[in-house]
């Protein structure tokens, strides 16, 4: 038996697919197995195709496969959607009673289990419930204790009081003893082993949020986008109990210049938005450089251009957040590479937007965003959360940067390019922040020389910082082999995973989560023999970059159909391109 | 610098105004900056945003903390500062372009977020920075550079956006009748909400219709209106709908309506952070159990 068991759920839109699916993966995780999710979503609230997906195992999981082993149909489609991943064990949970199941036969070598869902959950107290007797079932056929199901059941439904709690439990237990009583033999098909292990599950978007509130962000203001609305929803109601607020801003116009404002103001600062929400804040994104704004601006990428495929999964926007904007604009650009580095890497934008004084873009994509996966809590250690708030002065310290007028001069040219930060409020401090060029104290200018100067001043905090920080990628697979495998964002968890596929081929992976400033891989390039930019877009913009950066042609791997790599698909497009 | 001993100078940078000569921009200023020194307020306290356009160099000019931000964009600038610091007082100003026409979206939403900040609009129903073109208040027989037979729509009239949208202080001001306009301005600073005070500030370079002397031959004041109630709904709508005459003074006040940071619990200075993770923060980990 597998202990790497891979489950889904699949029906239309508004069927509870998700919520379902959650309820699932939340029990296995509490069990002390590991979870991966991901979900196929059309862009729909009703009808149409959903999905989701939750692969588990005792040990890390960090991508999905192509192979399904228990699947809940809640309609028909959802078998044909899957067929291809379907073998002889699969177990495929449908309810006949439902018309539109009246002729289903389960595909050959696949395991039907015909349940009444719907009239079993009618017995427990309502219709609603059918997706709970799938669940109770699918803990008999995986052998997988169905208290732990109830654990996860009081946790979704406890606030919603005791009767609906418990109802629940008995749907989940009528699914469970249906299987037992009418297809013995069937159950336990699968083992579902529990350990003592203690895990956390939570996806892309939560982490950011969560890592926004620990590096002390209290401002908010977004407007709702798939799929970034999940950071908003997450602050929504939880920043508050520290002292934060959330806006739901008439539009990103709106929402990146109350995050301006804020910031002005001294706040830690934030918006999150998606690839058209950029497009109409990058105007004001000139300003926040200019002006010399900390703001940290998050993009979770989905497909484009225009508003393309909203709900699938695209790393298109690379170009936009390194050049995107009128004029030229320092800025950063950070991209996680997996749920656990949105965090840590939520935490250094806070930390680079107010050392530095400049727009930070913070970026995941789509799949990294929605997928859910289990680690270990200490992976999000508050007591190792630093705070540095950089050249932020206070009314002793601005004597020191004023003028012989007293004026304060905050945009005073620095060796480091950085200049002090009084916020409103601080006495002394009085100064103009302007999108229009400035001299030191802020004022209009077009002076030639003055000119240059702030350009330069600003372009080299640029310069200090690839001085003074860390911009490393991280590095696995056979550190010593030939072939070298470069990758951004998600994909690092599929490249780990299809490193188990590529039998005696040796590679060096690197997973690069700065974008800008970015470690150099100069020497890493010169010194292989083959080297492959794995990218979900379809021209291969990173790929581009490196080339730029080391005057050196690479191979690309690039998938645009809205659909996440799959290992084992991986593995062999790595082992054709680089043996080709 | 205290409160007590601040004078409206100190508002007063030392960078010459590039306005034209006679621009009613000056006097707009000049009331602003006398109604933030009446109301004790100092500079460091005080937080000016302002958009683009003629009017909107009006934080070079000034001297306080100011953002001088892209156009059309002040207000949700200053709806940002003023919810992340509540103890600055946050004054935006703009112009008829800048608020009603590319940023009129904003003010809509500003006016019926009602944060308390003070939108001092300098309407010369004209745009002026790009040298003469229709603006939303222009009139529709107006001719200008890019209308040269007039915009042939009507104009916006702000006033009326505003109430519609549930304003709670509704106020139109003159630039050159400075005693009236600081007043006005100072009403709308105390007043615990958001408030607009729509200005009319001739542009002398390129609006020969709107100009001083049909402002002072027209508006109508209604502090000499004996029976004008401004707490009165309905008669503030007649006044503002009233297409034969124009308004100067506070038309509409809801002294009663809730202010942003009372309804959602905004009180804090969120500038102050501790040096870690906050209190607390590990429960969020909890969650995720
Ligand atoms: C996005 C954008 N579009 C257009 C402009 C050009 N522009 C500058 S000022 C202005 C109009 C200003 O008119 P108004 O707000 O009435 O101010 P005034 O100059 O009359 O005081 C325009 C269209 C700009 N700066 N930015
Ligand atoms: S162009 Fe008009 S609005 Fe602009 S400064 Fe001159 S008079 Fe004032």
């Amino acid at each position: 038996m597998h202990d790497d068991l891979n489950w889904a759920i699949g029906g239309e839109a508004g069927d509870g697919i998700a919520s379902t699916g959650k309820i699932f993966a939340q029990a296995l995780s509490r069990a002390g197995r590991h979870v991966f999710t991901s979900k196929d979503f059309a862009s729909r609230i009703r009808g149409g195709y959903t999905a989701y997906k939750v692969r588990t195992s005792v040990d890390e999981v960090q991508s999905v496969v192509d192979r399904l082993d228990v699947l809940i149909a809640l309609t028909e489609r959802t078998v044909d959607e899957n067929l291809d991943e379907l073998h002889e064990e699969s177990v495929i949970i449908f309810d006949g009673d439902r018309t539109e199941f009246s002729d289903f036969e389960a595909p050959d070598d696949t395991v039907g289990l015909d349940i009444p869902l719907k009239s079993l959950a009618e017995d427990a107290g309502g219709a609603i419930m059918r997706n709970i007797v799938a669940l109770g079932a699918v803990c008999a056929v995986t052998d997988f204790p169905i208290e732990n199901l109830d654990e996860s059941l009081d946790k979704r439904f406890g606030n919603k009081g005791e009767s609906i709690v418990e109802n629940n439990k008995e749907a989940a237990r009528l699914g469970y003893e249906y299987v037992k009583d009418e297809y013995a033999g069937v159950e336990n098909s699968y083992e579902l082993e529990t350990t003592d292990n203690d895990y956390v599950l939570l996806n892309g978007d939560e982490a950011i949020g969560m890592g926004a509130i620990a590096a002390g962000c209290r401002f908010y203001a977004g407007y709702p986008i798939t799929p970034a609305t999940d950071v908003m929803e997450y602050l929504t109601g939880r920043i508050e109990q520290f002292g934060g607020h959330v806006v739901q801003a008439e539009d990103e116009l709106s929402a990146i210049n109350m995050a301006l404002g804020a910031a002005r103001a001294g706040a830690r600062s934030m918006t999150a938005t998606s690839g058209p929400g950029i497009d109409l804040m990058s105007e004001t994104f000139g300003l926040v450089a200019t002006s010399e704004t900390p703001l940290v601006i998050t993009n979770v990428m989905r497909s484009g251009p225009s508003t393309g495929m909203p709900t699938k999964q695209e790393q298109g926007d690379l170009n936009m957040m390194l050049y995107g904007g009128h004029g030229e604009v320092p800025r950063f650009v950070l991209a996680p590479t997996s749920v656990a580095e949105c965090f840590h890497k939520t935490v250094e934008a806070f930390n680079l937007a107010e050392k530095y004084q400049l727009p930070v873009y913070l970026t995941a994509d789509l799949s990294m965003a929605v997928t859910e996966r289990t680690y270990e809590p200490d992976e999000f250690d508050m007591d190792e959360v630093e705070i540095d708030r950089g050249k932020l002065v206070d009314e002793d310290e601005i004597s020191a940067w004023q003028n012989e007028k007293d004026q304060f001069k905050a945009h005073a040219v620095t060796a480091d390019g950085i200049s002090p930060r009084a916020v409103p409020g601080t006495s002394g401090g009085v100064h103009m922040s302007t999108g229009l060029e400035h001299d030191e104290l802020g004022r209009r200018t077009e002076d030639t020389d003055v000119r240059v100067e702030q350009v330069d001043k600003r372009n080299r905090k640029v310069e200090t910082a690839e001085e003074r920080e860390d911009f490393d990628y991280r590095e696995f697979g056979d550190t010593d082999a030939d072939n070298l495998v470069i990758s951004w964002g998600s994909n690092e968890g599929t490249i780990v995973e299809a490193l188990g596929y590529l039998d005696d081929l040796d590679v060096r992976v690197l997973s690069v989560p700065y974008i800008f400033p970015r470690p150099d891989l100069t020497e890493d390039v010169n010194t292989a023999d083959e080297v492959v930019v794995v990218e979900a877009n379809a021209t291969g913009q990173f790929a581009d970059v490196i080339e730029h950066d080391t005057l050196e042609r690479v191979d690309r791997i690039n998938k645009y159909d809205g659909v996440d790599f799959k290992a084992d698909e991986l593995a062999d497009e790595i082992k054709q391109t680089l043996e080709a | 610098m205290s409160s007590e001993n601040v004078r409206f100078t100190d508002f007063k940078s030392d960078k010459q105004p590039t306005w034209c000569p006679g621009c009613g921009d000056f006097g707009t200023m000049n009331g602003m900056m006398k109604a933030l020194a009446e109301t004790g307020n100092t500079p460091d306290d005080t937080f000016v945003v302002a958009g683009i356009g003629c009017s909107g160099k009006i934080g070079t000019y000034m001297r306080s903390y100011a953002l001088h931000g892209v156009h059309g964009r002040a207000l949700p600038v200053g709806t940002g500062a003023k919810l992340a610091n509540p103890d600055l007082e946050v004054m935006v100003a703009g112009g008829d372009g800048d608020g009603y026409s590319i940023g009129v979206g904003h003010f809509i939403h500003a006016v019926r977020r009602n944060v308390d900040i003070t939108y001092v609009v300098m309407d010369n129903r004209i745009y002026g920075l790009t040298k003469g073109q229709a603006s939303p208040t222009s009139r529709s027989d107006f001719e200008t550079s890019t209308t040269p037979e007039g915009p042939k729509q009507p104009p916006v009239n702000p006033l009326a956006l505003a109430m519609s949208a549930g304003g709670s202080f509704i106020a139109q001001s003159f630039s050159s009748d400075a005693l009236r306009h600081t007043e006005i301005v100072k009403e709308a600073i105390e007043h615990d909400g958001f408030s607009l005070v729509n200005t009319f500030s001739p542009c002398v370079t390129f609006n020969d219709v709107d100009t001083y002397d049909y402002f002072r031959d027209s508006l109508v004041d209604l502090s000499e209106e004996d029976d004008y109630d401004r707490h009165d709904y309905d008669q503030a709508k007649d006044a503002i709908l009233d297409a034969d005459k124009e308004y100067m003074g506070v038309l509409y006040q809801d002294e009663n309506s809730t202010p942003y940071h009372e309804a959602h619990g905004v009180t804090e200075n969120m500038a102050e952070i501790p040096d870690g993770a906050p209190d607390g923060a590990t429960d969020l980990v909890r969650e995720f159990y």
